[in-house]
């Protein structure tokens, strides 16, 4: 792949810088950036899981040190991750073979990053309302009130995080995040944090490290499965990436200790439309070239 | 005598078509390329031999040479609108393709010999493209996968055709550069080197050379086909590896 060194290095510093500052992964910047490139979604989205697996080994360790992490919690995810992730690698392989896995990524891409990107835009604006109105930042939900799947059968009670909640809601969130994290080489952490934190209520001190476990473990699986099953991975590219990605996440992650939490949300709201629009382009625009070859078999 | 006289006409007005003999050269037989590299040219040298009482030609000679890349099973797609949306729909299947064409000519095939030899003895690029054994026919649905697979692999320098390829350095020596980019993929290239006079093919030859390509992004290329769980692990330790030095080095508290 003719792609320039220096622009991968410069690119993974970027968006290595923009997770950093938002304390987020960054894969879903990354994938989407290097099929831009030109780079085959295919192989964007196997070799991105490399990068995923370096920045979520470097926050889990962090985590590990503050022991700011749910160990149960963070098994029952991956649990339900790995299976996620089988799948999603599974998928990903039948698309290629239908010649449809382009249409499968972008078509995922714009649904998810439209569906994101606007339910974080209205609460960020809604939130700035608020404040200009002066009233105190209102209570995301009131004590004691449960959603109802919370107390489905198969209970359990994690110390760590303080709760005691059905364990099918939780396997279920952590399979569709392997399945996506999978197929769209995401790790998927801006929605599980979002998801424990509001949805079951895990405090805020072990959120970001039992998510970060999670997530460094299947896309560790997706990374290696994707090696097997459809010999995607890029070596090279994936050390770019991961060289430039983790020096730019720190000086990210210095600048974002100054940045307010609902501006911070307003702007990667903006930031996820803005790649689902730019993806959804990509599918309504007449292409240029209505054809494309792809290589079955080499015969030697 | 007169008899014997005449039998001798005979026999060199009927030699031309055997008289000539052609002796064909590569400049390599084993091309190595680096895959960071920009791409490589091999030469074909030929010279044409007369034998003494063939006649000198008035037309002069003409020479084509193709050369065939290591076969793929490519499959080539087209995007149709579907409502809003374009989507791959139609698609052909070309079973076994060379991955590199390129067809080298002395001056413009059309005027080197007539459309039905062309299309009978594959000269030229189109022809090849254009044959009955490149894919299945479909009633003329092919006809536009044929199309876009030439102008997909000719805009990547994989199909070639070059109307002033071949040079002549006398009126009996020839020689062609056959450019080679670096997506050439490794393996046999086969040579056909024809010799044409007056739109008649007089002699043929073929020959072989391998293209073997070098360079760490291309062993790392083996290891990730051929030892794909390894690759996949490798990958994985040396991400791990990376997280962990950032954990130590940029560590805060």
């Amino acid at each position: 792949m003719p792609v320039s060194v220096l622009l991968i290095l410069g690119m993974g510093a970027a968006v290595g810088f923009i997770s950093g500052l938002f304390g987020i992964g960054g894969g879903f910047l990354m994938t989407p950036l290097l099929i831009f490139l030109g780079i085959p979604p295919a192989v964007a989205v196997a070799t991105q899981s490399a990068q995923i697996v370096a920045s979520s080994t470097t926050s889990v360790l962090g985590a590990l040190r503050r022991n700011a992490l749910d160990h149960k919690l963070g098994a029952i995810l991956v649990a339900g991750g790995f299976v996620g992730s089988a799948l999603g690698v599974w998928f990903f392989a039948a698309a290629r073979r239908a010649g449809q896995l382009d249409l499968v990524i972008v078509i995922s891409y714009v649904t998810l990053f439209t569906i994101v990107g606007s339910l974080m835009l209205k609460e960020s604006i809604r939130e700035f309302w608020h404040r200009r109105k002066g009233g105190a930042v209102r209570l995301r939900r009131r004590a004691g009130e449960h959603a109802p799947y919370l107390g489905w059968p198969l209970r359990m009670r994690f110390y760590r995080s303080k709760l005691y909640v059905s364990v099918i809601p939780i396997l279920g969130l952590s399979l569709f995040i392997g399945f996506a994290g999978a197929l769209l080489g995401i790790g998927g952490g801006f929605i599980v944090v979002p998801a424990l934190l509001y949805v079951f209520r895990v405090p805020t001190t072990v959120v970001v490290g039992t998510s970060q476990f999670q997530i460094v473990c299947t896309t560790l699986v997706a990374l290696i499965l994707h090696a097997v099953t459809n010999q995607a991975v890029d070596m090279v590219l994936a050390i770019l990436l991961i060289v430039g990605g983790v020096f730019g996440a720190q000086f990210g992650a210095r600048m974002g200790r100054h940045l307010r939490a609902e501006l911070f949300r307003f702007l990667l709201a903006i930031l996820l439309l803005a790649v689902g629009l730019r993806f959804g382009l990509e599918l309504v625009l007449q292409p240029e070239e209505p054809f494309s070859i792809s290589v079955q078999e080499v015969r030697q | 005598m007169r008899a014997l006289g005449l039998f001798l006409l005979l026999l060199a007005s009927l030699a031309p078509a055997r008289a000539e003999t052609l002796i064909t050269s590569l400049s390599n037989h084993r091309v190595l390329i680096n895959s960071n590299y920009t791409g490589t040219e091999i030469a074909v040298f030929g010279a044409i031999e007369r034998d003494a009482q063939t006649v000198a030609r008035a037309t002069g000679f003409d020479v084509v040479v193709t050369v065939r890349g290591p076969r793929q099973f490519l499959t080539v797609r087209e995007k149709e609108r579907l409502g809003p949306v374009w989507i791959n729909q139609d698609q052909q299947k070309f079973p076994s393709v060379p991955a590199y064409i390129s067809v080298m000519t002395s001056r413009p095939i059309a005027e080197i010999t007539s459309d039905q030899l062309r299309q009978r003895q594959k000269v030229g690029l189109e022809s090849i493209i254009s044959a009955n054994d490149f894919t299945y026919a479909r009633d003329g649905a092919d006809k536009p996968f044929r199309e876009a697979l030439h102008r997909l692999k000719a805009q990547e320098g994989l199909y070639i055709e070059n109307e002033r390829g071949v040079t002549f350095l006398t009126s009996d020596i020839f020689r062609a550069g056959i450019p080679l980019p670096a997506t050439a993929p490794p393996g046999n290239y086969d040579v056909d080197v024809t010799l044409f006079a007056d739109t008649v093919i007089l002699a043929r030859t073929n020959t072989s050379f391998e293209l073997v390509k070098t360079g760490f992004e291309e062993q790392v290329g083996v290891v990730a086909r051929d030892w794909s769980l390894l690759y996949g692990l490798a990958t994985a330790v040396i991400a791990i590896f990376f997280g962990w030095l950032a954990n130590v080095i940029f560590r805060r508290d």
